[in-house]
């Protein structure tokens, strides 16, 4: 937990002097209207820059015995990523075959290969939600999903 | 009276038949939110908010007020059948609630919880109906100056009254300020911290954020605790309601304080939780029979359910008059008001007074709803938990990656949600607060503004914070409440040691 709190310190510090440093490319002066547009970005990144120093400082010195359990417990990787990954590629997929058929995909994926249910129930819910939402967004409340690779070609 | 008048106009719009049976819509969809794991209020409201854009305002903030309460009711359920807390404000009632659960006193609990739910909403939205048009009236006067110190004042109140770290508090919400000004500066329209890129021009939307810190990133953590929904099963009978509703009336004392403490600490933002916990607290020291609480006391379940619901819709009447949510759930609302055109304030009770009192009217008849649906059904609700985890874990994920594309039609943003998942999962992990981020991230643009306003007003000095009483006085207490983590145990060491010398 020790390392992992001192990594968010880090990469944090290190968005805020990015943060920084780009304000003051845009001027945190005095300007016509006021306070130029960097002027809050950049007094908020100092602040955030602080503060990381403080953590990073407590992160060092705590003795804490929560800080030196580890961050995920032993054996919680793996079903951290059996939900992370799927998610991921179903996002992935969105992007390539639309929402509705990456999502049919994802969740007869999922239950099959997590949960082993009866071919017959894993059809039916992975084909029957996205259709229902389909149906809900599409159609009802008009708000098209995104369609991928079928939406350019089959112009549904 | 003028309140009463506003309140009959805003009960006309609300028992209209179309926004009643979005109440309905509102309260059912908000309780199944509520029972599933991941979702809560706060990405429940924001997942639907994109429905609601084609929706009159004053109906869209009825459904998203009932998806609301439904939720806290849905927290109910869980803690009592599962003893999973849906929401941090149900903790205190896991205590005696799933004791009496697993007694087989389940529906007992439940009907208590539900009925002092009621009192205690009802409580508050009372207190809402006549102090909102005060307030309102007398924050009309306000500057930016002034509406600096209240927000000060709102996130000094996370760092000296919440629970985690002082410093990850203030760094949490530093964050959520910067990731606010991600995109195009409102005063003089450049783009900024864009880093030359085309993805950041729009820059981050809090309903995204909101979706992916609190959904995805608590479906990891329950993922790793691999936790397993085993129930007791509820029986609620007409009979078994009607004889714990008999029973209610002789805690008349720990109904009135509990919604006492949930509507004083409601106001204040994140106040529900420690509203639950300090009335379980004081129901334990006033009872005739504390060593009962614990094993499945009735009261112990009266106590928390009263205050954080009393809690809950306090939490609405600064967003309402002031224009600053107390919650997360709140501040979700609140962005959704600016999405619908309207602008959150002390002026939006002259501007739409149709909205604001339809709004408060709902609140009396959601929770009407609200506590029927709920007793119906309890059984229907519960079932939902019973669904195996790998039917329930993607559809999850599925309808908050629509809640998070549907909000601007981009698929950028379901990945965002994704990294606002994995960030959210290291937060809650690493004890930063997630409620100040996603407050920051809706107040940002606000807050800016009043910042550079009042440093127009006053040619850069920052005494201007200080020249208004109203404003000196929010800026010292929001300064006191800053200080106060580090200045408390300081002050408490020296008093020790002048008592010890002497």
């Amino acid at each position: 937990m020790r390392k992992a709190d001192i990594g968010l310190a880090l990469i944090l510090l290190v968005l805020a002097v990015l943060v920084a440093w780009e304000s003051l490319q845009l001027d945190i002066g005095w300007g016509l209207n006021g306070p130029k547009g960097g002027f809050f970005p950049f007094w908020l990144a100092v602040g955030l820059a602080l503060c990381c120093l403080v953590i990073l400082v407590q992160a060092f010195r705590s003795t804490s015995p929560t800080l030196r359990q580890p961050l995920i417990r032993p054996g919680g990787w793996v079903p951290l990523l059996k939900v992370a990954a799927p998610a991921t590629a179903m996002v992935a997929l969105i992007e390539m075959i639309g929402l509705y058929p990456a999502a049919a995909l994802y969740i007869g994926f999922y239950m099959r290969w997590i949960g082993k249910h009866h071919w017959l129930l894993v059809l039916a819910v992975s084909v029957g939600v996205p259709l229902g939402s389909y149906m809900i967004f599409d159609k009802w409340f008009l708000i098209p999903m995104p369609k991928g690779w079928w939406g350019e070609h089959l112009s549904l | 009276m003028d309140a009463f008048a506003n309140l009959l106009m805003g009960f006309q719009i609300a028992l209209s038949p179309y926004n009643l049976m979005i109440a309905t819509l509102g309260i059912i969809l908000g309780t199944i939110i509520g029972v599933l794991p991941g979702l809560g209020g706060a990405n429940g409201v924001a997942i639907l908010l994109p429905v609601t854009f084609v929706m009159p305002p004053t109906s869209a903030i009825i459904l998203l007020s009932c998806i609301y309460w439904g939720a806290l009711f849905g927290g109910a359920i869980t803690s009592i059948l599962f003893n999973i807390p849906g929401e941090p404000w149900s903790v205190a009632t896991t205590f005696d609630g799933h004791p009496m659960a697993k007694q087989g006193l389940g529906g007992q609990a439940l009907t208590a919880a539900f009925a002092s739910s009621f009192i205690g909403a009802a409580f508050a939205i009372i207190l809402v109906t006549f102090f909102a048009p005060l307030i309102a009236e007398f924050s009309l006067k306000f500057g930016p100056p002034e509406f600096l110190g209240i927000q000060l004042l709102t996130f000094s109140a996370f760092v000296g009254l919440g629970g985690s770290s002082p410093v990850k508090t203030i760094a949490a919400t530093l964050l959520g300020f910067i990731l606010a000004t991600v995109g195009m500066d409102i005063v003089s329209g450049q783009l900024r911290l864009t880093f030359g890129t085309v993805e950041l021009m729009r820059g981050f939307n809090f309903v995204v954020a909101v979706i992916g810190l609190f959904g995805i990133g608590e479906i990891l953590l329950t993922i790793e605790e691999g936790l397993e929904f085993r129930g007791a099963k509820p029986q609620v009978r007409w009979r078994l309601i009607v004889e714990t509703l008999r029973e209610l009336p002789q805690y008349w004392k720990t109904f009135g304080r509990s919604a006492l403490i949930g509507s004083w600490m409601g106001i204040k933002p994140g106040g529900a939780t420690p509203a639950s916990f300090m009335s379980y607290g004081i129901a334990k020291k006033f009872s005739k029979t504390p060593e009962k609480f614990g094993t499945g006391a009735l009261e112990g379940v009266l106590a928390p359910e009263t205050a954080a619901h009393a809690a809950g819709v306090s939490a609405l009447l600064p967003m309402i008059t002031l224009g600053i949510p107390g919650s997360p759930t709140a501040a979700v609302m609140l962005g959704g008001l600016l999405i619908w055109g309207l602008q959150p304030g002390p002026m939006l009770f002259q501007e739409r007074p149709d909205f604001v009192w339809g709004l408060i009217a709902s609140m009396y008849t959601g929770n009407v709803i609200g506590v029927l649906i709920v007793l119906l059904f309890v059984p229907a609700f519960a079932a939902i938990l019973r669904l195996p985890f790998a039917i329930l874990i993607p559809l999850i994920i599925y309808v908050c990656a629509i809640g998070a594309y549907a909000v601007n039609n981009s698929t950028m943003d379901i990945w965002y949600m994704l990294i606002f998942g994995i960030a959210g999962y290291l937060f809650k992990k690493l004890d930063y607060p997630i409620a100040p981020m996603v407050l920051a991230l809706v107040l940002g643009d606000m807050a800016e503004s009043a910042l550079r306003q009042s440093l127009i007003m006053s040619q850069g000095s920052p005494m201007i914070f200080f020249s208004s009483p109203i404003a000196a006085v929010l800026m010292i207490l929001s300064c006191w409440l800053l200080v106060s983590p580090v200045a408390h145990p300081m002050l408490r060491k020296a008093w020790y040691r002048t008592r010890v010398t002497t």
